[in-house]
């Protein structure tokens, strides 16, 4: 039977009935104090990185404002794109869990940041990650899920240029505005939350009518190269990075082993993409701030699957896997764990197709 | 009528830290404070019923391990979403080196 991803499906209430929503999930054994320790929050790692995040920002805009309308403008605003487009989705991200500063002001403000940025609603998005880290691929009960079975490939490369999700974000950004919150949306969101949806989108439609008034007074579209559009010309990289987290595995398991990716990267997609590569990790311990996730990764790795080598690796197992899935939607990567590791259900554990 | 229960000794609980306690059906959790004051609440996080003997404690506060809900431990105040029910908490008193929590 083909799959149903609405949170108000038959999927979604079989999740239900079968056990499978708001399970217990495998954790890998790690002494409390060592734990305790990992998890510990600090200001500077964060700082550091949103200083030099909002520095880049300025200096590359500046520059693309300085040399417009010329053509050499265009890779300033490539990389500062990403850097809007990208980068924010990992500081959103964070900052949900708000595990990136210690301050909880700092967390809080640069959440409202790159919500805006991201045009993901922050109280909407707060609750819509927590059911994913709730129900992580759970078939109708998980909001985030990228590469559904079978993956609509087309929505997935649109999304290289930030399409649909910036289509669907604004959408409900108007939507939310005039005073509505979607059904779908009401599902998780509990009613005392509703009020400040409203507020925020209602903020951030005046902030979009200020800029396109500006660049129709200006009759020029630079505003809009700054505010709004690099959501589209420089999402390329969050989806890059953010399809391997969990395409191509296994749904409907409670093991994040066998349902998540980590995958080292190179130094400068990991700034991009805070750490976020070693995806098994933090959905295992979501209490670990970024900075600490190699050493988690390191602590824990003997008993998780072997981590992909490259973007570049990853993606030799992704590609195929996605194409296999257009035609027999129950096909998936089954990860084999190390012999050092502990194993969890076997019915997890033993299926192959 | 409410009963002051044994529930450990004072040095079971690191100094900014918590333990589980069961009782009968029931569990709790008991912190210790940095200035080394203890306190109980309930064992569940308000939001999905998660045990948060595997958070963190920072200063007065507790951060649920599922989805880094705050509260501050003393009052049972949720500071954080996605909680949004307080804890509820019980008195708590040191009698030479046990911690006694009224149920
Ligand atoms: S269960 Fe505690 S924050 Fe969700």
């Amino acid at each position: 039977m083909a799959r149903d991803y609405s949170m108000l499906g038959p999927d979604a209430r079989r999740a239900v009935e079968t056990g499978l929503a708001a399970a217990e999930w495998y954790h890998t054994d790690v002494p409390r104090k060592e734990m305790k320790a990992l998890m510990q929050r600090a200001d500077q790692p964060a700082i550091r990185d949103t200083i030099l995040l909002f520095g880049a920002m300025i200096l590359l805009a500046g520059i693309g404002i300085a040399l417009w309308p010329s053509w050499w403008s265009a890779p300033f605003w490539l990389a500062y794109g990403v850097l809007y487009g990208s980068a924010m989705d990992s500081r959103w991200h964070e900052c949900s869990h708000g595990t990136a500063f210690k301050t909880r002001w700092m967390n809080d403000a640069l959440y409202q940041v790159a919500s805006f940025c991201m045009v993901r609603n922050p109280v909407t998005w707060r609750w819509s990650h927590a059911r994913h880290h709730t129900d992580t691929i759970i078939v109708g009960r998980d909001p985030e899920i990228v590469a559904m079975r079978p993956p609509a490939l087309r929505r997935i490369l649109l999304n290289f240029l930030g399409i649909v999700d910036s289509w669907n974000g604004w959408g409900r950004m108007l939507l939310n505005a005039s005073g509505k919150v979607h059904p779908e949306e009401a599902s998780y969101i509990p009613e005392q939350e509703r009020p400040k949806v409203i507020r925020v989108a209602r903020i951030w439609v005046a902030i979009y009518a200020a800029t396109i008034a500006l660049a129709l007074a200006t009759g020029s579209i630079l505003p809009l190269m700054v505010i709004g559009l690099p959501r589209l010309y420089g999402a390329w990289h969050h989806v890059l990075t953010g399809v391997l987290q969990h395409a191509g595995l296994a749904d409907n398991v409670l093991d994040h082993r066998l349902n998540s990716r980590t995958v080292y990267m190179n130094p400068v997609s990991r700034f991009i993409y805070w750490n976020m590569n070693y995806h098994v990790e933090h959905h295992m311990f979501p209490m670990v701030p970024y900075h600490r996730l190699p050493d988690l990764h390191a602590r824990i790795k003997h008993d998780l699957p072997a981590p992909n080598a490259s973007m570049w690796q990853a993606y030799s197992e992704v590609w195929p896997a996605l194409k296999r899935q257009l035609r027999y939607e129950d096909y998936f990567l089954k990860r084999e764990l190390p012999g050092s590791a502990r194993p969890y259900r076997d019915d997890f554990h033993a299926v192959a197709v | 009528m409410a009963d002051w229960i044994d529930a450990c000794a004072t040095d079971d609980i690191e100094e900014e830290d918590l333990i589980r306690f069961d009782h009968g059906d029931r569990t709790f959790a008991i912190y210790r404070s940095p200035s080394d004051e203890y306190f109980c609440t309930d064992g569940l996080c308000t939001h999905e019923q998660v045990h948060l003997e595997d958070g963190l404690v920072q200063d007065y506060e507790i951060e649920c391990p599922k989805h880094n809900a705050t509260f501050d431990y003393r009052t049972g105040e949720a500071l954080r979403a996605p909680a949004c029910e307080n804890l509820r908490t019980y008195p708590v008193k040191v009698q030479g080196d046990r911690v006694l929590v009224e149920l």
